[in-house]
């Protein structure tokens, strides 16, 4: 089996694994509605406000859903031993696990991206900064499942390994927010936002090329 | 390796085992210690003493004194974590790992440190405990990554997988920390409006400055100090089972 065969096969099982349990798609997914439909109740429902804080609400419900999903990551395969033969294959760890996390961000991430609009409109965005939060929520997401893999791959063989791991990764998020609810919250006023998505982009492209390293030598340690 | 002398060679090779190390640190204290506490007197005295008060911020500016070092502290000792933890993995030398994790706690206070004379200065300077400046808020951040490293440290039992999994964290988090923090910078250029009016730079006159860098020294004796005991103490720890612990306790007790 070459190295893009066995990269394909585990995207491809990863995601026949997550269609036969439904829960684990549906759930950040609900958990992202939920947090955003807590944040009016909470602080009011006047529409300038609302309007106001809606990019960086959306984007802090995002990071919280992303990382809240984080564990299914590697959790069942950690426990029934497919992530030791994963390991063992002749092909670059670091190759395969990038797969695994392509998967896990088509399972978890994307499903962000087609709920998000309804909830800006929630929040009384407008309409013509929708486009920016969709993108930045297509360049940022991945990078939240890139960095909080490293997170998780550390903490796969802990018992509870919950709170750690918002501990962990939570920090190394903050770029991630910063730039992308700035870019949604200069669109909204109708400034160019360039600068943002291109820092994005670059961060996502170093996300890809570095990440999957250290993950990959965080889950042999794990597994030891 | 041809660029670097033998003997220094030979050197880091005999305090990469443990018992030498032990013996060796246990000569090098009371010198450590003189050197801190010399450093230390002559420091204070200088800054408080000797040095003129601020034209513009009297006597309060003199916080610099332990805000300053314990900002630069932190900063240098995550460098110094995220060094050791790769030389740990890569060569499986045990006492970097020990040195790297006994870094934290250090690096962590003296964060905890810079902040909080920070916020002390900012009441009467700034007129708020907190400000969300773009220094302010990175090093908030460096003491999250700090607790970080310290929280998984202590979740995994093994003690060999924890400093392995505490030096791929430092090496992840140092890569990150300059992309936090140009961030942080560039948000806080867009965000802050001009509530806060930075205090102009002027150049610091030497009269303040030498005391500065002699507290910047001493503080990083300290932290040698610091770091010492603490790595002799995890040593015995892990090698509680081991022969030279054994002889070297016996030896003590007569």
């Amino acid at each position: 089996m070459s190295l893009s065969n066995a990269f394909f096969a585990i995207i491809r099982r990863d995601l026949v694994l997550a269609l036969r349990r439904r829960s684990e798609i549906a759930n950040p997914l609900l958990f992202f509605i939920l947090v955003i439909t807590l944040f009016p109740l909470g602080i009011g429902a006047q529409p300038n406000l609302l309007q106001a804080i809606a990019p960086g609400v959306i984007w802090v419900s995002a990071l919280l859903a992303a990382m809240l999903s984080l564990d299914s990551l590697f959790r069942s395969d950690f426990d029934d031993g497919s992530l030791e033969q994963i390991l063992l294959s002749p092909h670059p760890a670091s190759v395969l696990v990038l797969g695994k996390i392509i998967a896990h961000w088509l399972v978890t991430g994307l499903p962000l991206l087609i709920i998000a609009p309804l909830l800006a409109v929630f929040l009384g965005m407008p309409t013509h900064s929708l486009g920016i939060l969709l993108l930045t929520l297509l360049l940022g997401t991945p990078v939240l499942s890139l960095i909080g893999a490293i997170g998780v791959a550390l903490t796969v063989g802990l018992r509870r390994g919950g709170m750690i791991l918002s501990l962990l990764v939570l920090p190394l998020y903050v770029p991630v927010l910063i730039f992308a609810s700035n870019a949604v919250d200069m669109a909204g006023s109708g400034l160019p936002v360039n600068a943002q998505i291109n820092i994005l982009i670059s961060i996502l492209f170093m996300a890809l090329v570095l990440a999957p390293w250290p993950t990959a030598a965080a889950l042999k340690m794990s597994i030891n | 390796m041809f660029l670097v002398p033998d003997s220094v060679v030979r050197f880091f090779h005999r305090m990469a085992s443990p018992p030498h190390f032990y013996t060796f640190t246990e000569r090098l204290m009371p010198w450590l210690v003189t050197l801190f506490v010399l450093l230390t007197g002559a420091g204070l005295y200088g800054g408080l003493y000797l040095a003129p008060p601020d034209y513009q911020q009297g006597d309060s500016y003199r916080i610099i004194y332990i805000h300053v070092p314990s900002a630069w502290m932190s900063l240098f000792i995550y460098v110094v974590m995220a060094i050791t933890g790769a030389i740990g993995l890569i060569w499986r030398i045990k006492l970097a790992e020990i040195v790297a994790i006994s870094s934290a706690p250090i690096g962590a206070s003296f964060t905890f440190i810079a902040l909080f004379t920070g916020s002390l200065w900012g009441k009467p300077m700034w007129g708020t405990w907190w400000v969300w400046d773009a220094r302010l808020t990175s090093e908030l951040i460096l003491l999250f990554l700090y607790l970080g490293v310290i929280g998984l440290y202590g979740a995994i039992d093994d003690k060999r997988v924890a400093s392995k999994a505490v030096a791929i964290l430092a090496l992840v988090g140092v890569v990150n920390i300059p992309i936090i923090h140009y961030s942080v910078e560039w948000w806080n250029t867009l965000h802050q409006g001009p509530t806060v009016t930075k205090m102009d730079k002027p150049s610091i006159h030497v009269s303040m400055l030498i005391p500065l860098l002699l507290m910047a020294l001493a503080f990083n004796v300290y932290y040698l100090i610091a770091l010492v005991q603490r790595v002799r103490v995890e040593l015995l720890q892990r090698e509680r089972n081991s022969q030279w612990v054994k002889n070297m306790v016996l030896e003590r007790k007569q």
